[in-house]
């Protein structure tokens, strides 16, 4: 660890390195006012991970989440990013967060924009692709994600399952190195979970880094390599996903166990 | 029958009843009271009402581009105020302090001064009063205006922002293309309320004098009303604000409701 902070150093403005973990998270602590709702989280995550993240509500999933691509300022601790020390006030951030992607439980599309737009505007706007080429590069992530036929529509015309899928086309359509996922299916009905599911397991197997909050422990099981419990700020237990959820090893993780499965 | 015996809607209904009856009879009397003839004779006259056209459509005219300019003017100055208020630092207070400013002030006031003071500070122009008014009463416009805007960006949800941000893009890129946008739409029934009310503002214009070209609907109408010692042209200036303002209003309740439907 200590030769990945040292590296780290190294390299102290925004190019990545390539050798360093994608996300790197030490001693992290965010207060909100008095309340200590990240108490010291230490995390890896290595290239090609899918992180699954458990945990009861309040226990400061979002918070690791949000903290990691700067959306909450880290109360104390280090987020490195690739290498990247985030906090250096040398660092252009806007650039970091180009490289995660982040897809929310509500969506968050543009409501006033149709899907097409929604998926080109931070390519022309951020990376100045040229129209065209955003254009281009939306349809190919459209048909990835099986929406083409949607490209006109506006959101609030589309299923919760179709936002969100579109959500994750507009995430992709940056080349980010890594997606970060805040429980993306549970604002969802259930028949609609499926789809968007499938489309994170094809990015898991396409080499994607991710790390997810979810309450989906099938996919947690199936397409995670690793699993997070968090409870109260801290992580708790951590390891092989099958392992885990079969044979929880702290008391705090049986308990919650017990009430999800 | 003791009055508690009766339903309470036959009551009510009583007692609205009653009070219609009393409202006819005093204005029964008023109207019989008033002089009719010589009321027709002040505010009714044909001939005098024809003495106003064509000219009344120039000041028709006027009163609309003036309010056009100082509503345009208003809402990107107060799209920058809003902003500024809701910044972090000194611009912040400045805003504060701008709005209070202008919002506390009489609209008539704020013409007044800025008639006498703008052409002493800028001497060697020749601005001529109206120019000094439209300034005036596209600041006094920024003030509210600022206020409706920072309302409508307030109600934007937060994880759009938040959704723009982790895409890479900018404050200043967010705010443009996303916020701007979804707040503009949430505030257009205030804001074109706001627009019926400049639209009657513009007529305090009559207090700093304007040129027989320039002049707005009620200008014009108190010159007309002089010249012809009669009150007529108050009248037709006042069916010109009715039929411009009576349709914007009924805008302005159609957008509320259908924005109300929406939530
Ligand atoms: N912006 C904020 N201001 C104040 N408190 C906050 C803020 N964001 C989160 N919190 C608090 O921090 C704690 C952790 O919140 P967080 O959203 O990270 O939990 P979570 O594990 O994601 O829970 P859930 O499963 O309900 O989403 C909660 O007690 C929450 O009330
Ligand atoms: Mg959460």
């Amino acid at each position: 660890m200590s030769e990945t902070t040292s590296r780290a150093r190294l390299h102290p403005r925004d190019t990545p390195d390539p050798n360093a973990p994608p996300i790197q998270v030490i001693d992290l602590h965010k207060f909100f006012g008095e309340h200590h709702v990240l108490k010291g989280i230490d995390l890896t995550v290595e290239k090609k991970q899918v992180v699954c993240v458990i945990g009861p509500s309040g226990s400061g999933k979002s918070t690791l989440l949000r903290s990691i691509n700067l959306l909450e300022w880290p109360s104390g601790g280090k987020v490195y990013i690739e290498g990247i020390d985030v906090q250096d006030p040398d660092v252009n951030l806007d650039r970091i967060r180009t490289r995660i992607g982040m897809v929310f439980q509500s969506f968050n599309l543009f409501p006033h924009m149709n899907v097409l737009r929604n998926v080109t505007i931070a390519q022309e706007k951020v990376l100045g692709r040229s129209k065209e080429e955003a254009q281009q590069i939306a349809w190919d992530m459209l048909e990835r994600v099986g929406l083409t036929d949607k490209a006109s529509a506006h959101p609030s015309q589309l299923s919760g399952g179709q936002q969100q899928r579109v959500a994750i086309a507009r995430s992709l359509s940056m080349n980010p190195d890594m997606m970060l996922f805040d429980e993306p299916t549970s604002a969802l009905d259930p028949e609609l979970v499926g789809e968007v599911l499938e489309v994170m397991r094809t990015l898991a197997q396409e080499g994607m880094t991710m790390m997810v909050v979810t309450h989906e422990m099938g996919f947690a099981r199936e397409v995670g390599t690793r699993l997070i419990f968090m409870d109260d700020g801290q992580i708790v237990e951590e390891g092989n996903p099958r392992e885990i959820l079969a044979n929880p090893q702290q008391p705090r993780t049986q308990a919650f166990l017990s009430k999800v499965l | 029958m003791a009055l508690r015996d009766i339903r309470p809607t036959v009551r009510r209904r009583a007692s609205r009843v009653s009070s219609y009856v009393v409202f006819l009879a005093i204005l029964a009397v008023l109207v019989s009271l008033a002089d009719w003839e010589n009321l027709s004779k002040n505010f009714l006259r044909a001939d005098v009402a024809a003495t106003m056209f064509p000219m009344v459509w120039r000041a028709a005219f006027n009163t609309l581009w003036y309010t056009a300019a100082s509503f345009v003017a208003g809402t990107i100055l107060g799209t920058v105020f809003a902003l500024m208020k809701m910044s972090k630092g000194p611009l912040k207070w400045f805003a504060v302090a701008y709005i209070e400013l202008f919002r506390g002030l009489p609209a008539m006031l704020t013409i007044l001064l800025m008639a006498f003071a703008i052409p002493i500070a800028f001497s060697s122009f020749k601005i001529p009063s109206t120019i000094s008014a439209l300034v005036a009463l596209s600041l006094v416009s920024s003030a509210y205006t600022a206020e409706i805007i920072r309302s409508g960006i307030e109600a934007v949800a937060k994880g759009q922002r938040e959704a723009a941000r982790s895409l890479g893009m900018t404050h200043m890129q967010t705010t443009m293309s996303v916020i701007l946008p979804q707040a503009f739409r949430i505030v257009i029934p205030p804001l074109t309320n706001e627009l019926v009310l400049l639209l009657k503002d513009t007529s305090l214009f009559f207090a700093v004098g304007a040129t027989k070209f320039s002049k707005e609907l009620l200008q014009f109408g108190r010159d007309a009303g002089t010249t012809n010692a009669n009150f007529t042209p108050y009248m037709v200036v006042a069916v010109f604000y009715l039929v411009i303002t009576i349709p914007l209003t009924w805008l302005v309740s159609k957008l509320e409701k259908k924005m109300a439907v929406k939530k």
